[in-house]
């Protein structure tokens, strides 16, 4: 058995044994770090598959922003989590069942022949050579995304503009009452508004303008 | 032994039947479905990679790269209606969220 099949089957047990306890963990807290765990082990997955640029994606866009955004929107949320939890024996079991008959299914299909007759679980790597030699996984994603796929690469930020505009106005919120400044108001200010020119008589009081109208 | 295809597949079948799987199980708590989601997307960009390296084809990966793409976005809005829900209702209990009567 060799280094990779090793490595393989470390990150394949240790992504399967986080991807069940992010579901069943009683924490939620504890379930985002075991989602972290997962992606980091699905990354070393990625890097066995000699995928490095998605791998680094993967540990930057989803350990670094996505499993973070849950962990701040977990902590944020004021939620009794334990209330959240009844019923969870009772779904179990229909949960059970429905994963099950996917496994089941899943497992019928990698088990079954191509129409070739060739098994997919057989298949050896790499059995169409890398179509330019000495070219790093990086390089040679970039060659495609900005090339082939350069419109859909277009469309892939647009959708993340939309998700950023449409987060950030979901979640602003204007509080009444607090004092915000101004700017164009206080431009628009002139001397006749802020200036009250009061004539006194001899002997008289001055009572500021806001008492004297109360 | 020769790691194969079939092996990865073989996790990224595990990966998505524990995120259908807890789905059902933690069906009040609409964080932990957008964790078990998240889950179900990773196990299909397992699949992406896995075909795209045996393959010989880097078009998984560019697929793969697009799938994170919208994942992230998903789970940036669904974290925001979830805040937004829950400062208007104080619960995030999905039964409670009927008001629409869908």
């Amino acid at each position: 058995m060799g280094l990779t099949a090793v490595f393989f089957y470390l990150f394949a047990a240790v992504t399967v044994m986080s991807g069940l306890l992010v579901i069943v963990a009683r924490n939620p807290v504890h379930a985002v770090l075991w989602l972290i765990l997962a992606f980091f082990n699905a990354a070393g997955l990625f890097v066995l598959l000699g995928a490095e640029f998605l791998a680094m994606i993967l540990v930057v866009v989803y350990v670094g922003a996505v499993a973070v955004l849950f962990l701040f929107v977990v902590m944020m949320l004021d939620v009794d989590f334990a209330s959240l939890r009844a019923g969870f024996i009772r779904h179990a079991s229909v949960g059970a069942l429905v994963g099950l008959v996917l496994l089941v299914e899943l497992i019928m299909v990698l088990t079954s022949r191509l129409i070739g007759g060739a098994s997919i679980v057989a298949t050896k790597a790499a059995q169409v050579p890398q179509t330019v030699p000495n070219l790093t996984n990086t390089e040679a994603i970039g060659r495609l995304l900005y090339t082939q796929y350069v419109y859909f690469f277009q469309a892939a930020g647009l959708i993340l503009l939309v998700a950023m505009i449409g987060a950030i106005v979901l979640t602003l919120r204007h509080k009444e009452g607090v004092r915000r400044q101004s700017v164009s108001v206080q431009n628009a200010r002139t001397p006749a508004m802020a200036v009250e020119v009061v004539k006194l008589a001899p002997g008289q009081v001055i009572v500021p303008s806001g008492e004297r109208r109360a | 032994m020769e790691i194969g295809l079939g092996h990865y597949l073989a996790v990224a079948a595990c990966l998505f039947t524990l995120g259908i799987f807890g789905i059902f199980l933690n069906r009040k708590n609409v964080i932990i479905i957008l964790m078990s989601v998240e889950l179900m997307l990773l196990a299909v960009n397992i699949n992406l990679v896995a075909f795209s390296s045996y393959l010989g084809n880097l078009t998984g990966q560019v697929f793969a790269l697009f799938v994170l793409t919208v994942a992230a976005a998903e789970a940036a809005i669904g974290l925001a209606i979830v805040v937004v829900y829950f400062r208007n209702r104080g619960t995030i209990a999905v039964e409670d969220i009927n008001l629409m009567k869908g």
